[in-house]
């Protein structure tokens, strides 16, 4: 049947590179994508082994195309996807692209750096242009004229303070400076405890926010001056601006001096701007450049490096200068990697061919499995639960179909299943299109990559939407229902609902409704009781349905693995237990829809009930006239009930049942493991009779079974 | 009796074409092609799933044992419509 069914046949092959072809040859094998390398220097440390040099420059290179790629991404560059899919480049070439990474980088972080300088003192420059500014408006205020500033302090001071020492003058200094804006309470408050009130703070805040140099934040600052008066209240202050990173500006005292100061300010500040924006569309340029090739010079450093390691895992030999390399490959892509490795040997230019040789292990190969874009979506959903043993049989062929029929059963709305089916449909017609289009959003990548799972849930949607009678929560009526009412006026006057009677007003001549269930439901008021009836029976129906699939599988396994042990007592007391109890209590649920007609409705047994009396082991008879017929019996006469027993000898084949499935317990516990300890003494004890060195060493190396490991520990 | 069981011969033969021959018909069909498993596989599967869903949809209705419960208007109205 294909690799789907199982897993491939793999099958270890030595392959024998000459040095100068060695790395050509793995290129091609790595861009065939089908063979495994196994690391036959698993005890070298990673620094000693061969090619770590050629590494560590491949390391190097991706740091750089990092800050590259770091760089593009601040400046919202997007990478375009060309969809190419670039080679591995020549060892050669890797020099040249060492050195054009080198280039950039390197200027890449000089312009940054200048341009970080430049804000600085773009920002300096602002702060202090604005210093000037309010410290103009503080002192206008004050009055006007040729008032020096310590006067107008002076006078604002001793206005404040309300001094009775009017008339000396005295000598102020003051700061002036820019503080973020979250300091400035605590620093008034700071300043006040400090200074015990001597000092006298003006605040303005400036409107536009500043931009950071280092982070590029917008930081809303303002403006601050300090009068005060000596030389001690002068340190204090300036340390507390130090504390509170308040950088301070010289502030000229006198009028002229602040505007002349003011206007120089401005041009530098407007040249300023002008190299700053000189800058920026350098570094732009430098981006753009490496926009369009930064994609491809990813790729091809990633292949290198596994190119790089992948030589790492051989062994180097010297006497013939090759290399020797095992790897894991299925039987049936020998052919290819043949022609890779002859395509290789051909590109390098060397004239001896590399040689491919099967070998014989006793390993255990690793599971490979050949997807097609079909069943790909499906093989990854029963790898997220475990990956199967070599050669076992793969479940994710039956979940092609169980995985949406499932979910259909859960589902089941015939409107909405065909809205899921016509997305589903459209990707899968639109695939090449939407293919090539690639898109970063991951929500969407995951539809995409589910299209198939979505148009089949969707289709058998539409079948389970059909049956359980349910299209946008209406029903529809195809057949015409199998129930008739036929009450006379009189009584639909009395009363405001009426149940209907099977006996009478269910039509048992065309039967049941032909497809799904009966539309006159949609309309009843114990509608979701019946329902959960048969919904409930039909889980237990499925779910059982299911594991004996799956129980199936393992005898398949088994009979292909040559297991008898684990067909007798694994299998068996396996599929015992499971049709014992619940086959038994499916075959219970067909029994009682086939047989228990309403002319016996208080007859009909509870299966739940039934079921948790069998475990009990406690039976209720019935009278000794019942007759187990289902007829027109008056059910008063033969007392029987929802617990009574409802078949002949029931008593007796329940409790054989129960106790077949108890017996199977042990069985399943405890046979395989003595028998596999036993297999293993045997061995041992037939080495020790031969008493050959080599037979042990044997023996020492054959790993104790994996099972009886498992099963022992319990 | 016979009138009954038209619903459950109809849809018994026609999933066991799709289970039954149609799996036939593929293998001889697409004897080359590498998917001939898997399209017989999904065949058998779906016709067993579905055949089995509907028989139990049909059988729990065979042999009802309670029935719905309807305002008297509705059954006045059914009376008339569906006469």
């Amino acid at each position: 049947m294909g690799s789907v069914f199982r897993s491939a046949e793999m099958s270890l092959c030595q392959i024998f590179l000459q040095s100068e072809a060695a790395y050509t040859c793995v290129s091609e094998l790595g861009e065939l994508g089908l063979v495994q390398f196994k690391d036959l220097n698993p005890d070298v440390n990673a620094f000693q082994r061969k090619f770590v040099n050629e590494i560590l420059r491949c390391d190097e290179m991706e740091r750089k195309l990092r800050y590259i790629d770091k760089e593009l991404k601040k400046d919202d560059m997007k990478i375009p996807d060309t969809g190419e899919n670039p080679k591995a480049p020549a060892p050669k070439e890797m020099v040249d692209l060492e050195a054009t990474f080198e280039k950039i980088e390197s200027e890449l972080r000089e312009v940054n750096t200048n341009a970080e300088a430049l804000r600085r003192n773009y920002l300096e420059l602002s702060e202090l242009k604005e210093v000037l500014k309010k410290t103009q408006n503080f002192f206008a205020e004050h009055g006007e004229g040729h008032h020096t500033i310590v006067d107008d302090a002076q006078n604002a001071l001793v206005h404040d303070e309300m001094a009775t020492t009017s008339a000396t003058a005295v000598q102020l200094g003051f700061v002036a400076g820019v503080i973020p804006r979250e300091k400035v309470p605590a620093f008034e408050r700071l300043l006040w405890f400090a200074c015990r009130g001597n000092v006298f703070l003006r605040i303005d805040e400036i409107a536009k926010p500043l931009e950071d140099p280092v982070t590029g934040d917008a930081i809303f600052k303002c403006v601050f001056i300090i009068f005060f008066q000596g030389e001690q209240l002068k340190l204090r202050v300036r340390k507390i601006c130090e504390g509170f990173r308040a950088t301070l500006y010289p502030c000229p005292e006198s009028s002229q001096e602040r505007s002349e100061m003011l206007n120089g300010v401005s041009t530098r500040l407007e040249d300023l701007n002008t190299v700053l924006h000189q800058t920026e569309d350098h570094r732009h340029r430098v981006l753009a450049n490496c926009l369009k090739e930064i994609r491809n010079w990813i790729i091809k450093v990633k292949k290198i490096k596994a190119i790089y390691h992948t030589l790492n895992m051989c062994n180097f030999d010297v006497s013939h200068n090759s290399l020797i390399a095992e790897c894991w490959t299925p039987v049936s892509a020998l052919e290819n990697v043949q022609q890779a490795l002859s395509h290789g040997t051909e590109l390098s230019g060397s004239t001896v061919p590399s040689i491919l040789h099967r070998m014989h292990t006793k390993e255990t190969p690793p599971t490979f499995f050949h997807t097609n874009k079909f069943t790909k979506v499906f093989q990854s959903i029963v790898h997220s639960y475990g990956i199967a043993s070599y050669q076992e049989v793969n479940p994710a062929l039956y979940t092609i179909i169980t995985f949406p029929f499932l979910f259909a059963v859960m589902f089941g709305d015939l409107g909405h299943g065909f809205i899921m089916f016509l997305f589903g449909l459209w990707m899968v017609v639109m695939e090449k299109k939407l293919m090539s289009s690639k898109s970063d959003n991951e929500i969407w990548n995951m539809f995409f990559g589910g299209r198939y799972i979505i148009m089949l849930m969707g289709l058998f949607s539409v079948y389970t939407g059909f049956i359980y009678n349910d299209a946008f929560s209406k029903s529809l009526n195809m057949f015409g229902s199998s129930w008739h009412p036929n009450y006379s006026e009189p009584l639909l006057d009395s009363v405001e609902t009426l149940v209907l009677d099977p006996e009478y007003e269910f039509d048992n001549v065309t039967g049941p409704y032909p497809f799904g269930l009966d539309p006159i439901w949609q309309a009843s008021k114990n509608k979701i009781t019946f329902t959960n009836s048969f919904k409930m029976k039909l889980s237990v129906i499925l779910g059982i349905g299911q594991m004996l699939l799956g129980v199936m599988l393992s005898l398949v396994n088994h009979i292909y693995f040559r297991n008898p042990l684990n067909i007798f007592t694994e299998f068996i007391p396996e599929i015992v237990f499971l049709l014992c109890l619940f086959g038994y209590l499916v075959g219970l649920i067909f029994f009682k829809w086939a047989t228990f007609t309403v002319h016996c409705s208080t007859c009909a047994p509870s299966l739940l009930i039934h079921f948790i009396n069998m475990f009990l082991f406690s039976y209720t008879m019935p009278n000794d006239n019942f007759n187990y017929q289902c007829d027109h019996t008056n059910p008063k006469l033969t007392g029987c009930k929802a617990t009574t027993v409802f078949y002949r000898y029931q008593n007796y084949a329940q409790i054989a049942l129960v106790l077949g499935a108890v017996l199977c317990i042990p069985i399943m516990l405890c046979i395989k493991p003595f028998v596999l300890r036993a297999r293993h003494n045997r061995k041992i004890r037939r080495a020790d009779n031969l008493q050959a060195v080599s037979q042990s060493a044997l023996i020492h190396h054959e790993e104790y079974p994996e099972e009886v490991k498992q099963i022992l520990i319990f | 009796m016979d009138r009954k069981i038209i619903p459950a011969v109809a849809m018994t033969s026609i999933w066991g074409f799709v289970g039954i021959v149609a799996p036939i018909f593929v293998q001889f069909c697409m004897r080359g092609s590498p998917n001939k498993g898997v399209v017989q596989v999904m065949l058998v599967l779906t016709a067993a799933c579905c055949w089995l869903f509907w028989l139990c949809a049909w059988m729990f209705q065979l042999n009802p044992l309670i029935g719905p419960s309807l305002e008297t208007n509705f059954i006045r109205y059914i009376q008339e419509e569906w006469k």
